[in-house]
């Protein structure tokens, strides 16, 4: 498998069944931020049938991030449901994600859920009032791939997703 | 601190009974997942919430670098081990990660310098490593170097809140530099990477910046890359593998 294949299709022409496939998965959700889906978030790396078996390749945010497990299950059990009985998902490290990989669709649902999207530190947006120059609060947040921030001007704290 | 004092091996000893990359991948791995152990006794009882997050995000980052690491190390041994059985089923002089990450929790000055160390080497070893032949060691690598930058922004801050701050926190991180420093010579036993002139570097421009002192006590210990540990790993693999030990092979 091309690990470098961000596109899932590449130059070869995905087969009806891997682009059916790949719509079932691609509206797996990250449980930890349940807006935006695996696609959303450039989690999902590819997906291709190969000799009847569905093969899905994500890649993780961070190191340790546990929700990789759980999307693992849920990707699993998408497919399940679909009717694809033959599934194996694999995790690649490499080329490492980077939050570039979220897509504009992912930033505008972040921001909607009241996730500042990840940008420089500098260039927060108070995801609330939309007011400039928020306090970083703590570098580490409720989870892995967030800091934690508080808006100088309504006051209101907010996760921010870091750039990284 | 009470040390057991183990017979030293020698310096760089390999050990032939072991494939060296299967060696090297645990040592590594093993580094990340015992410092994740005692990053995770400090969640609950960190001194602010914002701590214990950030340390609980620390442990989180060296676990996920571990079970990727002892994953890959399990099939290059091609014995049908996986992380789970590499990780619960050793016993201590199986384990390879430097003696430092075993020490104990300690203080907090204690748990930070010894953070620090690791960070300042883990910022020589992961972008090493992530140039790798090895694309899975590579790729886990990219990953940990920007991990590895935000626990050095960390640690590096609290080393200079500690070591310029009040009498008391000086001397509290003083006295934890010069418990752990003689487990510092380890960390480049066999400096293939030459890792150390960097590491160096770091340390000498946060000591200067800190106010804290480098300790002119020569004696250095190791053996953690051969197996021979401190009292402190038996310990920690007692509570970190009990549930496996005796409930053999249960899952949740």
């Amino acid at each position: 498998m091309d690990a470098t294949d961000l596109s899932g299709g590449g130059v070869v022409m995905p087969t009806k069944e891997a682009t059916d496939a790949r719509q079932v998965v691609a509206r797996v959700v990250d449980p930890e931020i349940p807006v935006l889906t695996i696609e959303d978030l450039g989690v999902l790396r590819s997906v291709e049938v190969v000799d009847g078996t569905v093969v899905v390749t994500i890649t993780p945010t961070y190191s340790g991030c546990p929700a990789m497990k759980q999307i693992e299950d849920d990707i699993v059990e998408a497919l399940h449901r679909s009717g694809n009985h033959d599934v194996l998902v694999n995790n690649v490290f490499f080329p490492a994600w980077t939050t570039d990989w979220i897509t504009k669709e992912g930033h505008r649902k972040l921001a909607d859920f009241g996730i500042a999207p990840p940008t420089s530190p500098d260039a927060v947006l108070c995801p609330r009032c939309a007011s400039d120059h928020p306090r970083m609060v703590s570098r580490f947040g409720s989870t892995a791939c967030k800091a934690l921030m508080v808006c100088s001007s309504c006051g209101e704290p907010f996760d921010y997703f870091k750039a990284h | 601190m009470s040390d057991v004092t183990v017979s030293r091996a020698p310096q760089g000893m390999p050990r032939p009974d072991i494939d060296p990359r299967f060696h090297k991948l645990l040592a590594h791995a093993d580094d990340n997942l015992i410092l994740a152990h005692r990053l995770g006794e400090w969640i609950s009882k960190a001194p602010e919430l914002e701590i214990d997050i950030a340390l609980g995000n620390f442990a989180l980052d060296h676990l996920g670098v571990a079970r990727s690491l002892l994953q890959h190390a399990g099939q290059i041994e091609d014995e049908g081990r996986d992380e789970d059985d590499l990780a619960m089923l050793r016993t201590d002089r199986e384990f390879f990660n430097l003696l430092l990450v075993e020490q104990p929790n300690g203080d907090f000055a204690h748990s930070i310098v010894r953070q620090f160390f690791i960070d300042c080497y883990q910022l020589q070893l992961w972008p090493d490593l992530a140039t790798s032949d090895d694309i899975v060691v590579a790729g886990v690598a990219a990953k940990a170097v920007k991990e590895a930058d935000y626990h050095f922004r960390f640690s590096r801050g609290w080393m200079l809140r500690m070591g310029d701050g009040t009498d008391e926190s000086h001397v509290r991180a003083q006295t934890a530099v010069n418990d752990l420093w003689r487990f510092t010579g380890e960390i480049f036993e066999d400096d293939n990477g030459g890792y150390r002139s960097g590491w160096d570097q770091l340390i000498g421009e946060t000591f200067e910046e800190a106010g804290l002192s480098i300790p002119d006590d020569p004696y250095q210990k190791a053996g953690g890359r051969v197996g021979y540990h401190t009292e402190h790993l038996g310990y920690l693999l007692t509570e970190m593998q009990w549930m496996q030990r005796t409930y053999p092979g249960v899952e949740w």
